[in-house]
């Protein structure tokens, strides 16, 4: 008895729809259900992302569950140590600088499709910079300044996408001889670490609404600001929070079927959906990130308060691939240790 | 002694011949699939060409060998410095109350460490959070048990009337305790600070939560490469580097125990305080160890109930929604992980005390031959779990054996941690059952088998509920094979409370707190209510 409630509970990754009952399985007659794997700040309930994956359950009978992995890089490497028996059907939110790690690791079944795009910038709370009376940096040479000192939080490359991309945005910057000591100054200025974006922004940056944290610059999005618009309470006209432009790196998300799914047909599916309008239209106001799909335009609040950059920092693919690993480690020896 | 074991040889080889086999076949094949052949792969992951330098060669390697190792040594040290005193008082004084410290002294070793390391997040400040001796305090705390249990246990039987001579002839008390007491105190010394050394040499779960990524034991640093990294090689070098340690020290010790070992006729009842002075400290340190033995664990507790410097139930009561900010959740329901923790274990304690019992049973019914399934079923645990974990991870991934998504691959890796302690339990018993029983059995008309059946497999069901609850202790508690086989979803409280205390919001931290002592107070119950049943067996065993 108990060992049929566990095999019913356990033993099925994706017979089951709602993210927190799994224990309803139908039998092999039902309806495919198949399991999403997202990163942490993925909304799983009750935003327009999920109104239009309910959409998408009603007009295709393809129930979804999301399952949270972690934060963008923790997911990678655990989707790429579960490769070919993985953990769901269809994984958002690889991004270009993990990629490589994804793809040698035999995650995907093909090639997985851009879904969204932004820039990972350090932002800063206008508020608190104003109450000081000194102007926030503009530029990673900035950050080394010991006025800004004990001010910036960023999240570990190991563990976090956005984290990783401001480490590349570095490694642009300085070179790749010159980022370890770009690393040791801000170190030696106080930076500090999270594991995550969603512990960084709402934990411990201060200008974060509904935030606790006292850090007034954080490794965030370039289009961060808009959503401190949206979710302003009482509404508010202007942007609590500013984007150093100079400090850009930019940052595509992918999604894919994952190799070794049950239901490749069904979860193929869900990835056309992702890339189609009717998703893509809630990414802006959601997840803050830009919509690959062209047809979507984008709202206004948006465009008003993103900043885009004029010159990003960037990495060619190749490049990243052949050191990610021995920059993830010689940035925790230097930062963590 | 020698005489009833001949007796007892004589009436088990009237048993089948196919009895040893039959019971030993289950054991030896769990042995071989879930533990011998993950080792294997691993070692095989070792051997390849570059493997080893890249390993070695990679940035902080060096320091986190060299950290693993001071921190052992100085938490070896320092536990058996402040275990020293309780060991004496309970092993020499008979107080009120006496029984209740010995329990106190012992269930921080039958904690989780994720409990422990909870704990001592909750108890120091922040500024200790990530540091050495954030690590090593807690390594003291979880580790005085052995001190107190093993020296206490020789000093208990210390004959009293050695010291009384020395101090007749003019020693004065440091003099006794350094020419007479400490000298035949030197086995039960070793034998505790090897314990202590393998247990902080091994260290996973508190040291995850208390040194943080500043202060990585060896075993944090594996399962950073192989989770964080993806760098499954590198963590695999490291696990055989571990492995090597450990061997080492086990021989070196056993070594140096043999050379130590001293005898001595005991004769040393615990009575109470006499002198002015005594009846002065053996309160004072009785009441002290109460005190650093309950203090993290009630400042735990209390720290679940406290949200922006007030007083509050929100966690607790947050505790089945995991939602940090509308539409967010925090990828972890902890409720959820409580009911995946409980379901484990059950399956887990089946496991292993149906796989420890055949094999118990072998060992004892099939003499010189069950000492080679003895050593094997004993090798896991001189094995670190995340070691067991990797290994599991990486050879289980490969039709038709690819496991990694069945539901139970945990409880398998758990059993595998708990079978050993299974076997300890239950060996002590089954081998002190008189033969003449059986024979009694025998000649009332029950066949060989069948008088076996009476009075062996009889004998041995009460200790086997004491041996099932430390199982089940074992796997609810179990964090560092889990890391490695979780999946995303299907969290256990271990990973849910590592998941939470990683964060720096208020609300999940105060849940993690909340859920590490819910697996706090489980844990202690199941300890206590198996080993009350399991005494009342074992009284009428003796």
């Amino acid at each position: 008895m108990a060992a049929a409630v566990l095999l019913a509970a356990c033993g099925n990754d994706d017979a089951s729809n709602g993210s927190t009952t799994p224990g309803t399985t139908g039998g092999t007659t039902a309806p495919a259900a198949i399991t999403m794997v997202v990163y942490d700040s993925f909304p799983t309930a009750d935003t327009p992302l999920n109104e239009a994956l309910a959409e998408f359950t009603a007009d295709t009978g393809i129930a979804v569950r999301l399952v949270t992995a972690g934060d963008a890089g923790t997911m990678v490497t655990k989707a790429a140590l579960t490769a070919g028996n993985p953990e769901g059907d269809v994984m958002w939110g690889v991004d270009n600088t993990l990629l490589s790690a994804a793809t040698d690791g035999g995650v995907f079944q093909s090639a997985p499709t851009p879904v969204d795009f932004g820039d990972v910038c350090e932002n800063n709370d206008i508020a608190s910079f104003a109450d000081h009376g000194i102007a926030p940096p503009a530029t990673l040479a900035d950050l080394l300044l010991p006025q800004y000192a004990g001010l910036l939080v960023v999240e570990n490359p190991a563990t976090s996408s956005p984290g990783l991309a401001f480490l590349l945005a570095t490694v642009a910057y300085a070179g790749e001889d010159g980022w370890q000591q770009y690393w040791r100054d801000l170190r030696d200025n106080g930076v500090e670490v999270a594991d995550s974006w969603d512990v960084a922004y709402y934990e411990r940056f201060s200008g974060a609404a509904g935030g606790e944290g006292d850090k007034p610059l954080v490794v965030s999005y370039g289009s961060s600001p808009p959503a401190e618009v949206v979710f302003a309470d009482p509404p508010r006209t202007d942007a609590p929070t500013g984007v150093a432009a100079g400090t850009c790196f930019r940052q595509t998300e992918y999604a894919g079927v994952l190799r070794g799914t049950k239901h490749p047909a069904e979860a193929q599916q869900l990835v056309q959906f992702l890339v189609g309008e009717r998703f893509q239209r809630e990414l802006p106001l959601t997840l803050f990130v830009y919509p690959v799909n062209t047809d979507v335009q984008l709202p206004d609040v948006f465009t008003e308060f993103a900043v885009v950059p004029d010159d990003p920092f960037e990495i060619v693919p190749a490049t990243i691939a052949a050191n990610r690993e021995q920059w993830q480690d010689q940035w925790n020896e230097i930062v963590l240790r | 002694m020698a005489g009833s074991v001949e007796r007892d040889r004589a009436a088990l080889n009237r048993l089948p011949r196919w009895l040893v086999p039959a019971l030993a076949v289950l054991p030896a094949i769990g042995l071989a699939v879930f533990y011998l052949w993950p080792l294997l792969t691993l070692l095989q992951r070792v051997v390849q060409p570059g493997s080893i330098g890249h390993a070695l060669s990679a940035p902080g390697v060096a320091r986190v060998l060299w950290f693993t190792l001071w921190q052992a040594l100085a938490s070896t040290a320092l536990t058996l410095a402040v275990g020293f005193a309780p060991a004496y008082v309970l092993a020499r004084y008979r107080f009120p109350g006496r029984r209740a410290l010995l329990a106190a002294v012992t269930v921080p070793f039958m904690l989780p460490t994720v409990v422990v390391g909870a704990a001592f997040l909750a108890l120091l400040p922040q500024s200790w959070h990530g540091t050495a001796r954030a690590v090593i305090v807690a390594h003291v705390f979880f580790n005085v048990a052995v001190v107190v249990r093993l020296v206490g246990a020789m000093w208990a039987v210390l004959p009293t009337d050695l010291t009384a001579a020395a101090r007749t002839l003019g020693a004065s008390p440091a003099q006794v305790l350094r020419h007479v007491v400490l000298p035949l105190l030197r086995p039960a010394l070793w034998a505790a600070a090897t314990v202590v050394f393998l247990f902080t040499f091994t260290s996973f779960g508190a040291a995850r939560l208390l040194g943080g990524a500043a202060n990585p034991t060896l075993e944090v640093e594996i399962a950073r490469r192989a989770t964080q990294l993806g760098d499954v090689d590198g963590a695999a070098v490291l696990s055989v580097l571990q492995l090597l340690v450990l061997a080492v020290v086990v021989w070196w010790s056993a070594r140096w125990q043999r050379r130590a070992a001293v005898q001595f006729a005991g004769v040393g009842a615990p009575r109470r305080s006499r002198s002015r002075a005594e009846r002065r400290w053996v309160p004072t340190v009785a009441a002290a160890t109460a005190v650093a033995m309950l203090t993290p664990l009630a400042v735990l507790i209390s720290r679940s109930l406290r949200l922006g410097g007030r007083w509050s139930l929100a966690a607790w009561r947050t505790l089945g929604s995991a939602e940090v900010r509308p539409g967010i959740s925090l990828g972890v329901d902890p409720l959820a992980s409580l009911v995946t923790s409980f379901r484990l274990a059950a399956v887990a304690t089946v496991l292993s005390v149906a796989i420890g019992g055949l094999a118990a049973l072998a060992i004892v019914s099939a003499h010189r031959h069950g000492r080679l399934l003895d050593v094997g079923l004993m090798l896991p645990l001189g094995t670190s779990a995340v070691t067991i974990g990797l290994g599991m991870l990486i050879t289980f991934d490969t039709a038709p054996f690819d496991w990694r998504a069945a539901w139970w691959l945990i409880p398998a890796g758990h059993a595998l941690v708990a079978t050993p302690f299974v076997v300890r339990a239950l060996l002590p018993v089954l081998r002190s059952i008189p033969a003449d029983q059986r024979a009694a059995a025998a000649t009332l008309g029950a066949s060989p088998l069948r008088a076996w059946l009476a009075v062996d497999v009889r004998r041995v069901m009460r200790p086997l509920v004491a041996a099932a609850g430390l199982a089940a202790a074992i796997s609810l508690g179990e964090f560092g094979a889990t890391t490695f086989l979780t999946r995303s979803g299907r969290e256990t409280m271990p990973i849910a409370i590592a998941r939470l205390l990683g964060r720096t919001g208020q609300v999940p931290r105060a849940q993690g707190f909340a859920l590490a002592s819910i697996l706090l107070v489980a844990t202690a119950a199941v300890v206590m209510v198996a080993s009350v049943l399991g005494e009342r067996g074992g009284a009428s065993d003796a």
